[in-house]
């Protein structure tokens, strides 16, 4: 499904290579985890793969079935399928939260050929949707992310998740800032989620996410690369013993 | 040329083809305007108060002609049950406009009230006169002296339905002047819509009186006619508990200055004024703000929003005078634009001079491009830019809008901006 190829990323305005050659295939059906220390490049990928401003592809590819991702736009990748629950969410005051999804919904539907969800349609699936994930209506009214807490930012994008459908979904550090209840509450909205047609990238410090969430492999990223990949004792490796082992091993 | 010299030559130029109407009640009144304007002089480019709008079209003789916007779109409020009164091109349209009685008010027509003692001699270019000072603004008393026609109201209890002016420009060349005065009586209310563009070019004034424990607002949307011109004066005094609220929605026209001078005589009262515009190209856009707290314990606010491109320039020139004794005073002031590229610019001048000592007085100013980050965000949801940029515009101006108070004409703008927008992008 994602396949990346041999990726080489710097930024865009500084002589800085940030990924040195990563390469990566996520297959439908399955969950993959990228653990790593801090800097080691894993919110980079999420970015380039997404299509914010600010990196230059040196070398390398990425595509999302046939879909060369580095060549389009960023609706145009979301519309291929690929979706990133960011780290940080963002907060657009002005713009309330179910025009926000119901904009996104149907300009991807427009964008893929499909027939654009009617107003009722769109909040009665919204609305179930919103129930699982403790959304209530109040904070889909409000604008998006404003006054939101941390967790009910992570569980909004949850909700877009669910309600955009991708392919292909990237979880940035979404266990960041979360207590216990939060994160089992989002693992639960990704986990509802899981489908034999749909791949997921988890990127995560801590092993703790992947209790809830169940990986198929753990990658270790470390300074722009993949250097090493296992099952999901990896995790529970770094857990115990943090990331110097590894690291020498591979040096 | 000396400044002065300038100034008298712009103004007997200005005066050399108009004649001052003579007779009935108002007649004191156009000659005391008259010869405020003779001693004041009109605007010129070195007048600071007009140091970043340039004064000559709006001065000179004869109006650049400007080419009438043709649109099917429905017109403004059209969904509205209000009490219509149509000029075109300044001329009062009684067969367009609705019957002018209705319960709890009293209107006339400025050309047709012609009462030797008019109840409107009390407010007719007095408020105008009150507010030359501390700054002069020569082309209210210009209007005031020669205005021909404009609407009387005196609101004397609650009115149903709003009042809409509306202002049709069909001749290329019209230059048009009106005068309107409102006085809206003790704890009575009112709401006036001005809609479209008037004229090539527009002198409008408006004096509002507002007793105590009055209500009046306001609603404007000024045409999209893009050569169109105007300068415009709302002049606003406030008595005790009163409230005042204008918003004006600009959208296109190569000149526009409008100033807002609003004195609050009495405690308790509270004034809003704010403003929504959105300037493609040659496009000059004016907001002055003058606001004098004269009382205990009154509230004020301003809130504009600009959204610029392809060289449109937005101006904003505030200002809040506390006098000394005007405790208690919250005075609050924000001027934001949006610029699409780096061609715009928006020019802006707070100011807040303070004579009492237990006051709260804020103002802030900004200038920015479209937030990036939210931008993005909004694109990886699959939103194309063109319209992801649309919506955070559109956001930004929702944020003025909301000043006003009544959800009815709140939503109508909103939808009829996001329609501009929307059609810009198609």
């Amino acid at each position: 499904m994602l396949k990346i190829n041999n990726l080489h990323v710097k930024l865009e305005d500084e002589d800085k290579q940030i990924l040195k050659g990563v390469n990566l295939e996520v297959e439908a059906g399955k969950v993959h985890a990228i653990m790593g220390p801090n800097g080691s490049g894993k919110s980079t990928l999420s970015y380039v793969l997404s299509g914010r401003g600010g990196y230059e592809v040196t070398e390398g590819e990425a595509h999302l079935g046939d879909v060369d991702l580095l060549d389009i736009e960023p609706e145009e990748r979301a519309a291929a399928g690929l979706f990133l629950a960011f780290q940080y969410p963002v907060e657009i005051p002005g713009v309330g939260n179910m025009t926000f999804l119901r904009t996104a919904v149907n300009a991807q539907r427009k964008a893929r050929g499909e027939e654009e969800m009617s107003a009722a349609e769109f909040l009665k699936v919204v609305r179930a949707k919103a129930k699982t994930l403790k959304i209530d209506a109040e904070m889909l009214k409000r604008p998006v992310n404003v006054g939101f807490s941390g967790g009910e930012k992570k569980r909004n994008e949850i909700l877009q998740m669910a309600m955009l459908e991708p392919k292909m979904c990237i979880l940035d550090e979404t266990d960041s800032g979360l207590d216990v209840d939060a994160m089992k509450l989002v693992a639960e909205g990704v986990n509802a989620l899981r489908d034999e047609g749909r791949g997921f990238l988890i990127i995560t410090h801590y092993q703790r996410l992947l209790d809830h969430i169940k990986p198929d492999y753990v990658h270790i990223m470390a300074d722009g690369r993949i250097i090493k990949t296992g099952g999901p004792e990896l995790a529970l490796e770094i857990e115990k013993n943090g990331y110097a082992d590894i690291l020498a091993e591979v040096a | 040329m000396s400044a002065v010299a300038e100034t008298l030559s712009v103004t007997d130029e200005r005066l050399a083809g108009l004649t001052l109407p003579a007779g009935g009640w108002s007649d004191a009144a156009r000659k005391d305007a008259f010869s405020r304007l003779q001693s004041m002089g009109l605007p010129n480019r070195r007048d600071e108060y007009w140091k970043f709008t340039r004064p000559d079209t709006l001065t000179q003789a004869l109006p650049v002609p400007a080419a009438p916007f043709v649109t099917d779109e429905v017109p403004l409020f059209d969904a509205i049950d209000r009490l219509k009164i149509v000029f075109v091109d300044g001329v009062f349209d009684a067969e367009a406009s609705d019957d002018l009685s209705l319960e709890g008010i009293q209107i006339d027509r400025l050309a047709a009230a012609d009462a030797d003692i008019h109840w409107a001699r009390d407010v007719y270019g007095v408020l105008e006169a009150n507010g030359q000072k501390p700054v002069a603004r020569s082309l209210a008393a210009l209007n005031t002296a020669f205005a021909v026609d404009g609407v009387l109201i005196h609101v004397t209890g609650a009115v149903i339905k709003p009042i809409n002016m509306i202002y049709l420009h069909k001749s290329e060349t019209s230059d048009v002047m009106l005068h309107h005065v409102i006085k809206v009586d003790a704890g009575a209310s009112l709401t006036v819509l001005e809609t479209g563009p008037a004229a090539a070019r527009l002198n409008n004034v408006m004096e509002v009186d507002i007793a105590d424990g009055a209500a009046f607002h306001h609603a404007r949307a000024q045409g999209r006619d893009h050569e169109r011109r105007a300068a415009t004066h709302m002049f606003a005094r406030l008595g005790a508990e009163s409230t005042f609220k204008s918003f004006t929605l600009t959208a296109n026209g190569v000149m526009t200055r409008n100033e807002c001078i609003i004195e609050l005589t009495g405690d308790n009262a509270n004034a809003t004024v704010g403003g929504a515009c959105v300037g493609d190209g040659d496009f000059h856009h004016d907001d002055t703000v003058f606001i004098t707290h004269d009382a205990v314990n009154c509230e004020s606010r301003q809130v504009f929003k600009k959204v610029l491109r392809n060289g449109a320039t937005g101006v904003f020139q505030g200002k809040i005078l506390v006098k000394a004794g005007a405790q208690k005073t919250d005075g609050y002031q924000i001027s934001q634009s949006l610029l699409l590229d780096g061609d715009s610019q928006f020019l802006a001048k707070p100011e807040l001079e303070i004579y009492a000592d237990d006051v709260i007085c804020s103002h802030g100013s900004t200038t920015g491009a479209i937030d990036e980050t939210a931008l993005f965000y909004l694109q990886s949801r699959g939103v194309p830019k063109a319209v992801a940029t649309d919506l955070l515009t559109l956001s930004f101006l929702t944020e003025a809008v909301e000043e006003i108070e009544d959800e009815t004409l709140r939503a109508e703008i909103n939808t009829r901006m996001a329609s501009w927008l929307e059609r810009r992008g198609g």
